[in-house]
């Protein structure tokens, strides 16, 4: 499997993504439970694409050979893809997709408050910009997960199915690979050492207030998302995300 | 065809004398009036979207800084700006865009936060720097009857800079722009 340099996969990693979860918000088009979550999914999805376009246009600068960040979200398969394996899981119900909301919003919390501080000047630019944004996507979905955790006996219910679902996946949120260490130990992309615990913090924090448990640590399985291997899901929702460009080779607008 | 050379093109059928650098105050002019596509009221100036306006190796440029990561109205900005200044006759003004310093609405002016009220959308209350996680929710004041008994509906409203309120006393539902 061909890899980048560190940054650069690392750059990957923050826009892939932001911008798979963003396409899974976008699924709950003209179908959310009322009107003004229909508006906030699609205002939180907005940010991440935004987001996802700035880590893209770095990432394809430094990739050359023509890429730009079109491309890199149209044109490659999955085993090229770097993001989080739980941002690609199913939306199921509310209660799931908020959860995967939280789970991410509480690791791109501590993890652009760390990036904003980075010694590479562009990295640190799109982190304090991202940052503005995530800090409301963290209030409104912790606040999801308290409120359907310690809600009705049936939201309960559903929270802890949701729990069951994603947990396995969370074990990305709290371990770097040895390249992601060695660009945090020199300050490229600021001192991430702390965004497990940072995670973790949080997650016992609104859980604890959500009447939830938390589960013990998930261990780490077959699938590696740093190297390509997704979960089947990625494959289709690449497959309807990159349809036009793929029928339509360049097609615009 | 280049982008300049489109630009001269049109200053030519409009008869537009070029400017040079003697004219910086006139392109502060234009700025002021080129609006925001999603709150025609304000313009791009009076939004702090224009961050600075400069000449340089023989043409005009102007800094701008994108205000959400997503805003779908940053092109149509980019692209109002640059034909507002080409029909003035700066010929080759260029359009820059940066992320840093990153955007924030403490940089909306004064007459800016006037205007918005005026058209019913209440301007963001307090400092976005001393706004953080978990800082409490600001009292927002209803734009039609000036009442301090109001409510947050959602956070989030018709677009990424709005978030939705309700007064409690006219019972009015009005848009809030977010303090970011
Ligand atoms: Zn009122």
């Amino acid at each position: 499997m061909q890899k980048y340099d560190e940054l650069t996969e690392f750059l990957l990693r923050m826009g892939d993504s932001a911008l798979v979860q963003a396409q899974r918000l976008c699924e709950w088009t003209g179908k959310a439970p009322a009107l003004e979550e229909e508006l906030a999914l699609m205002n939180v999805g907005l940010d991440l694409v935004g987001q996802a376009r700035n880590w893209l246009d770095y990432a394809a600068e430094r990739i050359g050979d023509g890429h730009d960040a079109d491309s890199l979200a149209y044109r490659r398969d999955e085993r090229h893809f770097r993001n989080l394996l739980m941002v690609e899981q199913p939306n199921g119900d509310f209660a799931v997709t908020m959860l995967k909301q939280f789970f991410f919003d509480a690791w791109q919390y501590p993890m652009l408050t760390q990036l904003s501080k980075a010694k590479d000047e562009r990295v640190a630019a799109i982190a304090t910009k991202s940052l503005k944004e995530v800090t409301y996507h963290l209030r409104r979905s912790s606040e999801w997960v308290e409120r359907l955790g310690d809600g009705t006996e049936e939201s309960h219910q559903r929270m802890v199915k949701a729990i069951d679902a994603l947990w396995r996946f969370s074990y990305e949120f709290v371990e770097l690979s040895t390249q992601e260490q060695s660009l945090s130990e020199a300050h490229t992309i600021g001192d991430i050492s702390s965004v497990a615990t940072k995670w973790q913090a949080m997650v016992n924090d609104v859980f604890a207030r959500a009447t939830l448990t938390v589960p013990d640590a998930a261990q780490p399985f077959y699938l590696a998302s740093r190297d390509g291997v997704h979960s089947e899901h990625l494959g289709f929702l690449l497959a309807e995300m990159q349809y036009l460009q793929r029928a339509h080779p360049n097609a615009s607008w | 065809m280049r982008p300049g050379e489109i630009g001269q093109l049109i200053a030519t059928d409009q008869q537009a004398t070029p400017k040079t650098e003697a004219d910086l105050a006139l392109a502060e002019q234009v700025l002021a009036e080129v609006m925001d596509p999603e709150v025609p009221v304000v313009s791009v100036v009076d939004l702090g979207i224009v961050r600075k306006i400069t000449w340089r190796d023989g043409h005009l440029s102007v800094l701008i800084t994108p205000t959400y990561s997503g805003c779908p109205a940053t092109e149509v900005i980019e692209l109002s700006i640059r034909e507002a200044l080409v029909q003035a006759g700066f010929v080759q003004a260029e359009v820059v865009q940066r992320l840093d310093p990153a955007w924030t609405t403490d940089w909306i002016t004064q007459a800016g936060r006037e205007k918005l009220k005026a058209y019913g959308i209440s301007p963001p209350v307090g400092s976005a720097s001393k706004r953080s996680l978990t800082s409490v929710a600001p009292q927002v004041t209803c734009p039609i009857c000036g009442s301090e008994h109001t409510q947050l509906v959602s956070e989030f409203g018709s677009t990424a800079c709005k978030a939705l309120y309700r007064c409690l006393d006219c019972l009015e539902p009005f848009d809030y722009f977010k303090c970011i």
